[in-house]
């Protein structure tokens, strides 16, 4: 592998200390941006590179700046750092080790979108994360890289972090609005999406945290320097966050379109303890269940191809479960999630994951039937399509392809 | 000025200056933290004086202590170990971990141990699914993981604690 884009400290020591990073050429293009170029420059660079949202949805992160509502001030950045998926870990990673990266891409992205304040959303849990970005926040006001009339320009900006408190659903980023003004973190209803409608009412830019640090270093190198990986699909890098039953799980930089076999078999040393590998969740428990065959793990990990085997890369959490797992303990799990999770606004979602647990529960417990399997899929198919957000739509992912691609794992727990 | 308000001025100087002045509510999150650091849990008393500090209801302040898991209305011991139990996690051995954790301590997943230091709860998924079995602390310190946990040195930490306390 070539040097990081992102994981750079696993290339440079000390990288999350100002010096080494201003040495290697760190915030010369937040500088550049401010000082030389025009905001609509800096998006243009980053829509031309083919950036796509890292959190999940893989939507066109400069076409996203494109859609701020130029007419209401003030514009506002949210960094969404609520990395709650389970089976993600990278953003933690970015923001421990590469901390100044990531705050140089919020404060380019604010250049280029006009705002004069970001927000960094961290879930509760990264209380510590918080505590510890608070301090390169300070360091890099005391060192004149935030604050007002930046590099002798009038650009001026502060950057904040604001800490959630336990809820998946602010990774959602309409709930995580809700969340950043003080509310229960309940999704809003859309539109108007927040380039237009977000923080108090303000246009918003909301963007994931790994997609932000690509933003210096598309800058300084240019959009086809980054389309030049990854593939036609998905440009760039992605940090694949590898758990579950692998020898050697963790974070892996791979460029988009790295098949499923290169990256756990490969980085991820193999299957643990002998066994074999059974079923594969591309986006964590949001997934829909892949089977392990040969041809899916030869599939490119980019967003189009994995949806070729009628499943999403989402935000590539790859969770791998061998044969020493049945199905219906796996659904057990996401649905109890899921249930734990819903933020209970929208019915199908709120009471059709309380009815899953329950059926799921029996099955999984021996006590039910053939036709409690079809009650599990058909109450999984009432939740689609009917929810404000995709929670909803996640919650059923897992249920409905787990029981119609491991049907063997169902039929040897009921009764008929 | 209120009793929280007289505790802690400038640390709600501090969170309020983060925010427009004119959206006082968004400090909300941050000063619940604040009011639960000492005993563990936001009491009626901190509903009210935070409610009149962002200038909305108390039933507003209290709704969010029910929706966000990090917030607690009841005490429980001075330390809580939150076990993701989720399912990467539970690949790994979280759940043999934490039914082992909880013999050792002689106490079910959700109870406290007769001493009052240690709560064990199982919680979602705390985004560090490559290093379980693994846990976070919630105390009057804040919030930290450990990671990559067995029974055995979760005990040699529960010991460190003890002699703290």
């Amino acid at each position: 592998m070539a040097e990081h884009v992102l994981l750079r400290h696993r290339d440079i020591p000390d990288i999350n200390q100002l010096d080494v990073y201003q040495k290697d050429g760190g915030f010369e293009m937040f500088k550049k941006a401010v000082t030389a170029m025009k905001p609509e420059e800096v998006t243009d660079i980053v829509k031309a590179s083919g950036l796509r949202g890292r959190g999940g949805a893989g939507f066109p992160t400069g076409v996203k700046w494109t859609f701020m509502d130029n007419k209401n001030w003030p514009h506002y950045v949210v960094a969404n750092a609520d990395e709650s998926e389970p089976g993600t870990f990278k953003d933690r990673e970015i923001m421990e080790s590469n901390p100044f990266q990531f705050l140089e891409g919020v404060a380019i992205s604010s250049y280029a979108v006009g705002a004069n304040a970001a927000y960094v959303y961290c879930r509760g849990e990264f209380w510590q994360v918080a505590h510890y970005l608070d301090e390169k926040i300070a360091e890099m006001e005391t060192a004149g890289l935030l604050g007002d009339k930046l590099f002798g320009s009038d650009y001026s900006l502060r950057i904040y972090t604001h800490l959630g408190a336990g809820a998946y659903i602010c990774g959602e980023e309409t709930a995580l609005l809700e969340s950043l003004e003080g509310k229960r973190g309940q999704p809003r209803l859309r539109p108007p999406f927040p380039p237009s409608f977000g923080l108090y009412g303000k246009p918003t830019v909301v963007n994931n945290v790994e997609t932000l640090t690509n933003v210096p270093k598309i800058i300084e190198n240019g959009s086809d320097w980054y389309k030049s990986m990854g593939t036609e699909d998905t440009a760039g890098v992605k940090i694949f966050s590898l758990s579950g039953c692998v020898n050697k799980p963790g974070n892996y930089e791979l460029p988009f379109g790295t098949t499923f076999r290169e990256l756990i078999y490969e980085h991820g040393g193999g299957i643990a303890n002998g066994n074999k590998i059974k079923a594969i969740m591309a986006a964590g428990a949001s997934s829909a269940m892949i089977v392990a065959t040969d041809e899916a793990l030869d599939t490119p990990m980019d967003y189009a191809s994995v949806r070729t085997l009628k499943a999403d890369l989402g935000s590539a959490s790859v969770i791998v479960i061998d044969d020493s797992f049945s199905i219906d303990w796996v659904l057990n799990k996401t649905i109890h999630f899921f249930k734990h999770e819903s933020c209970g606004k929208c019915t199908p979602c709120r009471e059709g994951n309380y009815w899953m647990s329950h059926i799921i529960e029996r099955i999984h417990h021996g006590e039910g039937s053939s036709f409690d399997v079809e009650l599990l899929t058909k109450v999984a198919y009432q939740i689609q399509n009917k929810c404000l957000c995709a929670l909803g739509e996640f919650s059923l992912q897992a249920v409905v392809s787990g029981i119609e691609r491991f049907p063997q794992d169902f039929e040897a727990k009921v009764n008929l | 000025m209120n009793k929280l308000e007289e505790k802690y001025a400038d640390e709600i100087q501090k969170i309020l200056a983060k925010y427009p002045p004119e959206e006082k509510r968004s400090a909300v999150m941050m000063l619940l933290y604040m009011a639960q650091r000492e005993g563990g849990y936001v009491s009626n008393h901190d509903i009210n004086d935070i409610a009149e500090i962002v200038e909305i209801t108390p039933t507003e302040v209290a709704t969010l202590i029910g929706f966000y898991t990090l917030y607690h209305d009841k005490p429980a011991g001075k330390i809580r170990i939150q076990v993701c139990n989720d399912l990467p996690c539970a690949l790994r051995g979280a759940d043999k971990f934490l039914g082992e954790l909880c013999d050792a301590l002689k106490i079910q997943p959700g109870e406290t141990t007769p001493d009052g230091l240690v709560t064990i709860e199982p919680v979602m998924c705390l985004a560090a699914c490559d290093k379980a079995p693994m846990f976070q602390v919630q105390s009057s310190e804040g919030l930290e993981y450990h990671e990559n946990m067995t029974v055995e040195s979760t005990q040699t930490l529960i010991e460190s604690w003890k002699e703290k306390n």
